[in-house]
């Protein structure tokens, strides 16, 4: 009895596992049916799809042209209607991200907007790091810096114009929020005889680097001879510019603007310098009376293709204006600059390329004579000459990755008198910055940027400073010039 | 007397009497399809080199030189040159190529796009082209598409070519048609073929040919991969049986070379523009190249 027993539990074990056996293997070839469904239902959709989609292609390459004139156009100037899918296709999403903050109305946009933010953190040896670090948007503090908040709009205005406001955001080392209108201008779009006209308020096109925002920068800060001679916050002011595209075989073209020579932002013009003197002078109160007390900025740029995969952009400028030192006294500030570029003609993404980039620029001030006042001797007049360059390299060596070098210099001709009487003027004394930065774009919307300077002053010697930038983009596709 | 008319009909014989439009095309594979339309009527120059990055092209000043005396300009759209036509085409200063003067020719807006995002899109998800891909030169059936646009836009502006025009493109869209019937052939053992790609460059050229695209080396539009990313990549690919990865020429290798180790697939390098390869001079040389060289490495691959 016993025996049987165990037989009838084993034969029910091995039957039961079996059929769990059986079951599986079942299951399996069910799923595998399944597979095999799904997977033929899948090419079956996917030939569906080709061949509905090649249909409609043939009907696209039948109806592009012929069909034009008897279709309803949207725009009474566009007789051949560009979008033969719009009757059969669903809209295209009507916000693209070259301007995905812009406002739309139908197929047109009026307004683009971007923003971008530039913020610093780092540290230096000096103890007067607002005095080391020259430039409007430079940190000039240990922490971090809010370097530049930058809101941009542009668009086309009508027929006859495009028009582009940058106003900008920056906290100031005291905390104080500081709001700039820093261009507003517009711009003609097609004048004849090759000629353009930009008019309001924009930053002057003396040079590469003073007409460009500072997240178009290679480095974190602004190079010294630019902060020296045109201010911190560039050459910039109320005026207008004609231009005009030479009908050379090359690339060049002759720039003449016309500005207001007096403010902070016509720094080594018209500008009272907050109440503290200038190059040893407090300054005068000076009104326009002539044409010849405005600024103006004559430019001239060529520019060549050395080979495939090399360009050379060239320019000369003058900045020709009154300054505040003496009742008839002019400034004359010359620059030359160069860039190179040099991209590989395979590159992936931009990458790899090489450029160099170079400005000079020479300053004659006159200065006028001073009375002498309780606080100042008298000074006699005379003329102060000036000198800088700044030179750098930056070399795309992967795609996203840009490693960076640059140099400044700015040195006087020699000790002027008022320098004699009242000791070093340090916004004369020569001073050179070597800046070494390694930059990596995430994508073309973002940077962190490290750089170090070893900066040597004359009198005060030498100073180190590391700073860490990063920025964010939002809007506009960045849009790059050359 | 006599002299002086010998002078004068010198004058004409060497001054530009034969109307010809001046075309600059954003990439050469628009210029080429302008010269086989226009023929002797037009001089075309392209602005792209065959063997670089459409999207990041620098905005050289001999360009604003070139589009400042352009009858027309030929351009992709749809986010193919956003990053350095735009500023070119403001500083050239030229009525018959701005807005939607006559001259400019935007391609975009007459294909059939693919890739149009279907949901909301930002940047988090790359540089996603929410138009929908621009690189659809890469089908042949556009190009004849895009000849159609060009012949009848260039008989606008040249009416008394039109007929030159319409011939020219008769021509082509023929020759194209046998062209693509030997190519679908060439191709059609291999239809199926699973493909990776570096950037979504090729989608048109794969979806045209029965290609099956499962995957690209940039982790997002314009992204570059990282090495988790490729590694989830692999992870995914393994025994999927993909057989081709495909990249431009100017594309790094390194990340692709490795993938195909990994993966157990081929590395095949095909340009994505006339003159991307010495060999590919105009439209149909792409696809004369591209096709031969996909259908002879597939040869080879077990």
């Amino acid at each position: 009895m016993k025996r049987r027993g165990i037989w009838t539990s084993f034969l029910a074990c091995v039957s039961a596992a079996a059929l769990h056996a059986q079951e599986v293997s079942e299951l399996e070839l069910l799923r595998k049916e399944l597979q095999e469904l799904r997977e033929s239902f899948r090419r079956v959709q996917e030939q569906q799809r080709r061949q509905i989609e090649a249909l409609e292609q043939r009907i696209d390459a039948l109806t592009v042209a012929p069909a034009a004139p008897a279709q309803p156009s949207p725009a009474p100037s566009e007789p051949l209607s560009p979008s033969p899918k719009a009757a059969t296709a669903a809209p295209a999403p009507s916000r693209t991200l070259a301007a995905p903050v812009t406002l739309w109305g139908g197929q047109g946009s009026y307004l683009n907007l971007s923003l971008s933010a530039l913020t610093t953190v780092g540290t230096s040896t000096a103890s007067d790091i607002e005095s080391l670090q020259l430039g409007g948007h430079d940190p000039k503090q240990r922490g971090f810096t809010l370097q530049n908040l930058e809101t941009v709009f542009d668009g086309k205005v009508d027929p006859y114009f495009r028009g582009q406001a940058n106003v900008i955001f920056q906290i100031d080392p005291e905390g104080e929020t500081i709001v700039e209108a820093e261009e507003a201008y517009l711009e003609t779009l097609a004048l004849p005889a090759n000629l353009q006209v930009k008019a309001g308020l924009f930053m002057t096109e003396f040079g590469r680097l003073n007409p460009t925002h500072p997240h178009a920068w290679d480095f974190v800060d602004q190079p010294l001879v630019n902060a020296r001679f045109l201010g911190g916050d560039g050459l910039r002011g109320p005026g207008a510019r004609l231009s005009w595209l030479a009908p050379t075989p090359f690339y060049s073209e002759l720039f003449l603007a016309v500005a207001n020579s007096q403010g902070e932002t016509a720094f080594s013009f018209r500008n009272n310098h907050e109440g503290e003197p200038f190059l040893g002078r407090p300054a005068l109160e000076r009104d326009v009376e002539t044409v010849g007390d405005l600024l103006f900025v004559p430019r001239y740029a060529v520019s060549l293709d050395l080979s495939e995969s090399q360009t050379i952009l060239a320019g000369a400028s003058a900045a020709l204006g009154p300054n505040s030192s003496g009742a008839h006294a002019d400034t004359q500030i010359y620059g030359l600059d160069l860039f190179w570029k040099w991209k590989s003609p395979r590159h992936h993404g931009g990458f790899p390329f090489v450029s160099w980039q170079t400005e000079a620029m020479m300053r004659r001030f006159e200065a006028g004579a001073f009375p002498g006042d309780v606080q100042t001797p008298p000074l006699p007049d005379e003329t102060l000459y000036d000198y800088g360059f700044y030179s750098q390299v930056a070399y795309g060596f992967r795609k996203g990755w840009v490693a960076g070098w640059r140099g400044d210099y700015v040195v006087p001709e020699s000790q002027a008198g008022y320098e004699q009487v009242l000791g070093p003027d340090p916004a004369r004394a020569s001073r050179w910055r070597i800046s070494p930065s390694l930059t990596w774009y995430p994508s073309e919307f973002s940077k962190l940027r490290l750089q170090y300077n070893y900066d040597r002053r004359q009198e005060l010697g030498e100073d180190h400073s590391v700073w860490f930038q990063f920025e964010f983009l939002l809007g506009s596709h960045a849009v790059h010039q050359f | 007397m006599k002299f002086a008319w010998l002078f004068l009909g010198l004058g004409l014989g060497l001054s530009p009497a034969r109307a010809e439009l001046n075309v600059v095309a954003s990439i050469p594979d628009f210029g080429a399809l302008a010269r086989t339309v226009g023929g002797d009527h037009v001089r075309v120059t392209s602005l792209a080199k065959g063997t670089e990055d459409a999207h990041f092209v620098d905005a050289r000043p001999s360009f604003i030189r070139l589009l400042n005396r352009a009858d027309v300009l030929i351009e992709g759209g749809a986010e193919l040159e956003a990053g350095w036509l735009p500023t070119l085409v403001n500083a050239a200063r030229n009525g018959k190529i701005q807005g939607n003067a006559r001259g400019r020719i935007v391609l975009g807006p007459y294909i059939r796009l693919a890739g149009v995002p279907a949901g909301p899109v930002d940047r988090s998800q790359g540089d996603v082209h929410p138009l929908g891909n621009p690189h659809f030169w890469l089908d042949p059936e556009n190009g004849k598409i895009i000849a159609r646009v060009l012949a009848e836009r260039f008989s606008e502006l040249e009416p008394s070519h039109k007929g030159y025009f319409q011939e020219n493109l008769a021509r082509f869209s023929k020759e194209l048609d046998s062209k693509v019937t030997g190519w679908q052939e060439a191709l059609a053992p291999n239809r199926g073929t699973k493909v990776v790609t570096y950037h979504q460059s090729f989608d048109y050229f794969l979806n045209r040919f029965g290609f099956e695209l499962v995957g690209t080396i940039e982790s997002k539009p314009g992204i570059e991969p990282s090495a988790s990313y490729i590694n989830s990549l692999i992870q995914r690919l393994q025994g999927v049986g993909v057989k081709l990865i495909v990249v431009e020429p100017y594309r790094p290798r390194r990340i692709p070379d490795y993938l195909a180790q990994a993966i157990g697939a081929t590395l095949l390098v095909l340009p994505d523009k006339v003159e991307g390869v010495p060999a590919v001079k105009d439209f149909i040389g792409l696809f004369d190249y591209n096709v031969a060289q996909t259908a002879s490495t597939l040869k080879e691959v077990p």
